[in-house]
């Protein structure tokens, strides 16, 4: 990638007319080079998401097609010219998963442990980040080690504890955990915490603003794109989570939507295979609207380099 | 730090001693909710899996104590799948590790140029990671079918006779995992991650390089690269614990076989706890682990101090 550019990169000052290529051979013209180099990487992109995008494709294929007809060989590809596509598989799909409550349920979910996510890992990232506390190591340690215990381990004696809080069959067990601060995201946003200069702070406590005060005004606006991906994360993982709503929801209209999802398999004798990608194709589109909102948060230059006064 | 005249410490010995002011503590104050959430949900399962660890527990009769008898059978040989499948955990990591990290990176570089539709090429990007489990694991398995399969049908089409049975077979099967978990990986958390890090960096430093006369990879070298190592480092310590913990994806699409080939670490530990009820063996091989793992940890920490360049505070 980077071979085009290096090798004609010579002396490039302020533009000058001669930096900006007149009088020079056409392949070493700076417009020249930027056009090419922004061509290849089109082109590298394009081919990339057209790679990544492949399974997706597959799943809007089957999700079109009659029951039984998902993986006749050969296979086919074309809905429309192919075969008649079945827009009532979508109906369908969403009839068997109830979705008015799985949906319900899950936004439910999703939403709460986000919120609790985000606040936490900020205020404990904030404290690893920037405060001083005896054995503040020994603590980060602690907190990035439980990154290590396998989820197994942890699975029941938790079980137990919120039996015992007679908290199982309720939502308590899935959102409670993410108030406390998850270890992935306060080392996330400790991070990026520490990517900015501790004078920045300084000079905002100079001008009579508190830890609070500081934490809002100066850091979080710094580490937008960093709480963009917190949010993400946690949404999906929320929204996908399969595991803990299994253990620990037994009422159907508590059920969240990856529960539903999973009710497809072994139905009808055998996994109604275009019913199944349906539901999964739909179970994305909001996962999908949440990024395309939230990534605008990731472009360069919103950094504020200096403190309000 | 402002020198405040004698407020009374904790401790009132006089002079040589430190003394502790109650904002030393803030630090513990911003952290009680971690701390408090580690004393409810994970101190006590994690000292009740080490107190089992140490004997033989079944769910259906009490536990009996062992001694060290579990770790013996572990490290001596009284359990044929323990070694391989520790080694076979570290190939995995050591190949998975430094590919995935890379090919999120260029990623994130590419998708960090302002090219036209930006917007619609990350969340692009970004889709196969949104995509449920379950449709995955359906779309892989049929594209390593050995009879049917897109790839082989693909390979025959140019020629090949004989293509391998990939999934199915005991020599391909762990290449055939890498491709298909590094397909995922490359447009995913890490990406966005990496993204979120490049962000960060002051379009002025970039304009200061340009001035000086540094070239696309004098920059990326000299500007990006070491403002970004908090955020390499942080994928880098995430990476290699969650390929050492790797499971879903070897449960899902070859269940450890053709002839134990994919038999990772935690998918013996899952059959020993869930399938063979030995739970005290589980959670000594639970243990086992959580030592290696965080030894890894704690040497990469130390290593971090000589490549991660903080602005804000010095590395820990």
């Amino acid at each position: 990638m980077t071979v085009v550019v290096s090798s004609t990169e010579k002396n490039p000052v302020v533009p000058t007319a001669r930096s900006l290529g007149q009088g020079l051979p056409f392949f070493q013209r700076r417009t020249v080079r930027e056009g090419i180099w922004i061509g290849a990487l089109t082109a590298l992109v394009t081919f990339g998401s057209f790679l990544l995008l492949f399974p997706v494709y597959f799943m809007i294929v089957t999700s079109l097609k009659t029951q039984g007809a998902s993986f006749l060989l050969p296979m086919k590809w074309l809905p429309g010219i192919q075969y008649v596509p079945q827009w009532e598989n979508y109906g369908e799909a969403l009839r068997f998963m109830k979705w008015q409550t799985a949906y319900t349920n899950t936004m439910v979910v999703a939403v709460l442990s986000m919120a609790g996510d985000v606040v936490s890992a900020v205020l404990v990232a904030y404290g690893f980040a920037r405060f001083r506390a005896p054995g503040k190591n020994l603590l980060f340690g602690l907190v990035l080690s439980t990154l290590m215990v396998p989820q197994i381990v942890r699975l029941v004696p938790e079980y137990l504890g919120f039996s015992r809080l007679g908290m199982s069959n309720t939502f308590w067990p899935l959102i409670l955990p993410a108030w406390f601060g998850s270890a992935y995201n306060i080392f996330l946003l400790r991070q990026f915490f520490t990517t900015i200069p501790i004078e920045m702070d300084q000079s905002a406590q100079i001008d009579g603003a508190g830890p609070m005060r500081v934490l809002w005004d100066v850091l979080l606006p710094q580490i937008r794109p960093a709480l963009a991906v917190v949010l993400i994360g946690s949404f999906t993982y929320n929204w996908n989570d399969f595991f803990r709503p299994l253990i620990y929801i037994n009422s159907p209209s508590l059920r969240t939507a990856a529960l539903s999802l999973s009710a497809f398999q072994a139905v009808y004798g055998g996994t109604p295979f275009h019913l199944l990608m349906a539901a999964s194709l739909v179970n994305i589109i909001p996962l999908v609207v949440l990024f395309f909102t939230l990534q605008r948060y990731f472009i360069q230059g919103i950094v504020v380099t200096g403190v309000k006064g | 730090m402002v020198a405040v005249a004698s407020t009374p410490s904790v401790r009132a010995t006089p002079a040589k001693r430190r003394r502790w002011r109650a904002r030393d503590f803030q630090g513990w104050l911003w952290a009680s909710p971690w701390i408090l959430g580690f004393v409810l949900w994970t101190l006590g399962p994690m000292l009740w899996s080490l107190y089992l660890a140490f004997t033989r527990y079944s769910i259906i009769r009490a536990p009996i104590w062992v001694g060290l008898d579990n770790f013996q059978r572990a490290f001596e040989g009284g359990d044929s799948l323990f070694w391989p499948s520790l080694g076979r955990t570290f190939t995995w990591a050591l190949v998975m590790v430094p590919l995935s990290l890379l090919g999120s990176l260029l990623t994130a570089l590419m998708l960090n140029q302002g090219l036209r539709g930006t917007a619609i090429l990350r969340t692009l990007f970004f889709i196969p990671s949104l995509t449920p489990a379950v449709a995955l694991a359906v779309l892989w398995r049929w594209i390593y079918q050995p009879d049917f399969g897109a790839l082989n049908y693909l390979l025959r089409e140019i020629g090949v006779t004989a293509p391998p049975a990939w999934l199915a077979d005991a020599s391909y099967a762990m290449p055939s995992l890498m491709v298909m978990t590094l397909w995922g990986a490359v447009g995913g958390g890490t990406m966005l991650i990496f993204l979120a890090g490049l962000q960060g960096i002051s379009q002025e430093l970039y304009e200061a390089a340009e001035i000086d006369g540094a070239g696309r990879l004098a920059r990326f070298r000299n500007v990006t690269l070491p403002l970004l190592t908090p955020t390499i480092f942080f994928n880098l310590i995430i990476g290699v614990i969650a390929a050492l913990r790797t499971f879903t994806t070897a449960f899902v699409a070859t269940g450890g076989g053709p002839n134990y080939a994919t038999w990772f670490y935690i998918l013996h530990l899952y059959q020993t706890a869930f399938q063979n009820f030995e739970l005290g063996y589980a959670s000594a091989l639970a243990w086992i682990f959580f030592v290696i793992v965080i030894c890894l940890t704690l040497a990469n920490l130390r290593l971090s101090r000589r490549w991660v360049y903080y602005e804000g505070e010095e590395a820990i």
